[in-house]
């Protein structure tokens, strides 16, 4: 490519004083205007750079893996090192977590700011799917941003519900209930005229005694005399304006005839223990939790409710 | 394949090895103007950081800190927040228009004098001239043969660069951290990392820039120049040789035997001898120059120890030069300076450098930020009225503990409670407690009944109950749900 001296780059350019380099396309001559030297040099050393690299580091694909490099590094290997990083880093939170009663948390506002984050960031993987990511949840599956509260809204009790998750048969500390399921055992037009009660419960419908009467001697066991629900039993609180399910007439024919089993699973299996209390800061601190009772006793309530549950009936 | 020697070889000199610079030392009123902007700058560069400016205890006591482990930014009285950047982007964009400015006035004034790389390099050739001598005498060491004297002068001259680069990068980090402290730090190993890396790295920088790359920064290296030969024209100031004056050159000798003959240039070299970056200016005007004016002083002393007029060489724009080549005379200095375009951009520079002012003559040291949840929207609650949340941050930008009250107005019948209350204790104003110089993050919970438009705007105040400073606030929508179902 590059010619020899001798020829016409000894020619000089009048107007600019550069020689020639000798290559001319279409009429339009090269000068030489000559790169600086340390130019070249720099170049050569980003060279240099390149092929240690490629020795130092993963470089070469083969069939099935790539050349290994000198300082065995692997991608994997830095996320082994980052995630065991960032677990040191959340060691203090997570220790100090356990150390504390769950219904202490709120007071100890900074680490329960600490947990609240590390809960939401928990929630994002494993609650999302049945509650969505704003906890907003959906048909059968509760909002979690309301003041509606099936087992209890304080933060002992959504602790509770969390790590012992609800109705889960092979687990003896599940929360359970169950409400029978009418079909058979009130005739469709009961089974109507018990639906126009509850609906008249929140203002949705007239009032009809024949409907009070079967809730009374069907329902309120569980539902209570004015349908306001028992924590207990975790039964929900008719009277008010959120619906579970669905509030129309057809939703809750469909409730009445065949019952609503929703099941929830319990994390203790498979989280941490302070995962578990980050979860429950977290969807405490959505707004609408309560305050903890002053002597509650959320742990003891489900033997109760199970002897209900294995009788079958309210 | 072409061989090594034949891409960098000197008989096909596609690479060219840099040819030394050995600018002699002049004196005239350029010069000096350079000696004084030289002292100013550098000192402000190594002096700064050890001015002390008293911000009570909870603020660091330097005058000027850039703090990055707390993102705040202090300039004497001037305390800067991460949010506030926007300061630090307008004097950005008010250095650059300075830098159109400065440029379609005078040149490459800024490569020629306040540039830092020219500041270091004329730096630099003053330590050459203190250990080899002058222009000759470096010359001659540079071609004499390696020995005792050339190397005793080399590891001389080496040291001392080396001692002002690392000087330079010293300097650097002091702006980062309490300078005393940092120092003590520094000498006994307690310095975080980044304090010594960034020292190595600009005592680097500066060792091989100032000491060895010089002119071939300025030419090769830095983009400036090629901007700035769009930011002048015609009627810019730059250094120019008198062409119509200076030629044919001829000694003075050959000038009295053949009166008429000759031009005022007597090619002495003394034009090229002290240019920093080796160039020869009566070659016209070019990328290698960057407008120092040294050759000014070197001609006009020459001028006048051979008894001619002065400003063989001067600041002239190339309008005049084609005028005074008609035999026109120049436009006075002042008329250039001050034409149309420089105008403009001092213009522009001055407004934004007024508005700066005026926001920050305006802004309050208790700021509100309220973000609007989006996820869910809205609430309902089992009594139905409905619920919406919002984030919010309230920033207390005094160094004391601030009680601060958040008051909902404009939305009848809401209440707000905070994550350390329930509703229970909901009533239309939450009060908060923000630590000094902090941001607090708050999640606000605000119900309203359900009757009302979908959509209501109102307003969350910050109210100062500590301080005596007016608050701030931020207007933001409530959403209920569409048909109040
Ligand atoms: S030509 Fe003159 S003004 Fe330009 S860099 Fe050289 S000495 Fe400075
Ligand atoms: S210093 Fe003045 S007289 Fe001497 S060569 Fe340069 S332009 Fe000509």
């Amino acid at each position: 490519m590059a010619k020899k001296p001798g020829d016409d780059t000894q020619r000089i350019d009048q107007p600019t004083g550069t020689a020639f380099v000798g290559h001319e396309w279409d009429g339009i001559e090269e000068l030489n205007t000559p790169l600086p030297r340390w130019w070249l040099w720099t170049f050569y050393l980003t060279i240099i750079w390149a092929l240690a690299y490629v020795i130092m580091y993963p470089a070469w694909p083969l069939v099935d893996s790539a050349t290994k490099g000198m300082l065995g590094w692997t991608s994997r290997g830095q996320l082994a090192a980052e995630m065991q990083a960032a677990d040191v880093k959340r060691a203090p939170l997570v220790n100090a977590l356990a150390a504390i009663p769950v219904e202490q948390l709120v007071a100890d506002q900074k680490l329960y700011q600490g947990a609240v984050a590390g809960g939401a960031a928990a929630f994002k993987v494993h609650c999302v799917q049945c509650h969505g990511s704003g906890a907003i949840g959906s048909k059968g599956y509760p909002n979690l941003n309301d003041d509606d509260w099936l087992w209890g809204g304080d933060i002992a009790a959504i602790h509770y519900t969390l790590t012992h998750g609800i109705r889960n048969p092979d687990h003896p500390e599940t929360r359970v209930s169950a409400m029978p399921a009418f079909d058979g055992v009130l005739t469709p037009s009961e089974i109507a005229s018990v639906v126009g009660h509850v609906q008249s419960l929140s203002g949705k419908a007239k009032p009809n005694a024949k409907g009070a009467e079967l809730f009374a001697t069907n329902c309120a066991s569980c539902h209570g005399a004015d349908g306001k629900g028992l924590r207990e039993f975790g039964a929900p609180n008719l009277a008010d304006g959120i619906w579970l399910y669905g509030g129309d007439k057809a939703t809750l024919t469909e409730t009445v005839k065949y019952s609503r089993q929703g099941v929830m699973p319990r994390w203790n299996d498979k989280l941490d223990a302070a995962t578990i209390k980050m979860l429950a800061a977290y969807v405490y601190s959505l707004g609408g939790g309560e305050a903890t009772p002053a002597a509650a006793a959320p742990a003891a309530a489900p033997a109760t409710m199970e002897a209900k549950a294995a009788n079958g009936q309210p | 394949m072409a061989n090594l020697d034949d891409l960098i070889g000197a008989d096909n000199p596609l690479y060219e090895k840099r040819k030394g610079v050995y600018p002699k030392s002049v004196d005239g009123f350029f010069r000096r103007f350079k000696w004084a902007i030289m002292a100013v700058t550098l000192a402000i560069y190594y002096v700064t950081p050890w001015i002390r400016w008293d911000r009570g205890p909870h603020a660091p006591d330097q005058a000027v800190l850039v703090d990055l482990a707390n993102r705040r930014f202090y300039m004497f009285n001037i305390e800067i927040w991460p949010h506030e950047f926007y300061y630090v982007a307008g004097l950005l964009v008010m250095a650059g228009i300075g830098l159109f400015l400065v440029t379609s006035a005078v040149g490459r004034a800024w490569c020629g004098y306040a540039c830092p790389q020219t500041v270091w390099t004329d730096l630099f050739q003053h330590v050459d001239r203190f250990v080899d001598g002058d222009r000759n005498a470096q010359i001659r060491l540079e071609k004499a043969p390696w020995g005792p004297e050339k190397i005793f002068k080399r590891l001389a001259k080496w040291s001392i660069y080396l001692f002002i680069a690392f000087w330079t990068g010293g300097a650097w980090i002091m702006y980062f951290a309490d300078a005393p402290t940092l120092t003590v730090d520094f000498w006994t190993g307690q310095a975080a990392p980044v304090a010594y890396a960034t020292v190595g790295v600009l005592t680097a920088t500066t060792f091989i820039f100032g000491g060895f790359m010089r002119e071939q920064v300025c030419v090769y290296m830095c983009p400036w120049p090629r901007i700035q030969t769009a930011m002048m024209d015609e009627k810019s100031l730059i250094v120019t040789y008198r062409e119509w004056r200076g030629e044919p050159r001829g000694s003075v000798k050959k000038a009295e035997t053949q009166p008429g003959a000759f031009g005022d240039c007597i090619d002495c070299n003394q034009c090229v001898a002290v240019c920093p970056t080796g160039i020869d200016i009566r070659e016209g005007p070019q990328i290698g120059c960057i407008t120092c004016a040294l050759c000014i002083d070197a001609c006009d002393s020459v001028m006048e120890q051979i008894g001619r007029p002065r400003g063989l060489i001067d600041y002239l724009t190339l309008d005049d030069v084609a005028t005074e080549k008609a035999g026109g005379t120049a436009h006075p200095t002042l008329k250039t300076l001050f034409r149309p375009r420089t105008l403009v951009y001092f213009g522009i520079w001055c407004l934004i450098g007024l508005a700066m002012l005026f926001t920050l003559g305006q802004r309050t040291r208790l700021d509100l930020t309220v973000q609007h949840d989006r996820n869910p929207l809205y609430v309902q609650l089992s009594d139905g009225s409905i619920r919406n949340n919002y984030t919010v941050k309230v920033r207390n930008m005094e160094t004391r503990q601030r009680e601060v009250e958040l008051v909902v107005k404009g939305l009848p019948g809401a209440v707000a409670w905070t994550s350390t209350g329930t509703r229970e204790t909901a009533t239309d104003r939450v009060k908060v407690s923000v630590a000094p110089d902090t941001v607090q993050k708050v999640r606000l919970f605000v119900v309203a009944p359900t009757e009302g438009s979908a959509r209501t705007d109102f307003e969350i105040q910050a109210v100062a109950l500590t301080g005596n400073e007016r608050g701030d606030s931020d207007s933001v929508r409530f959403e209920r749900p569409e048909t109040g179902q």
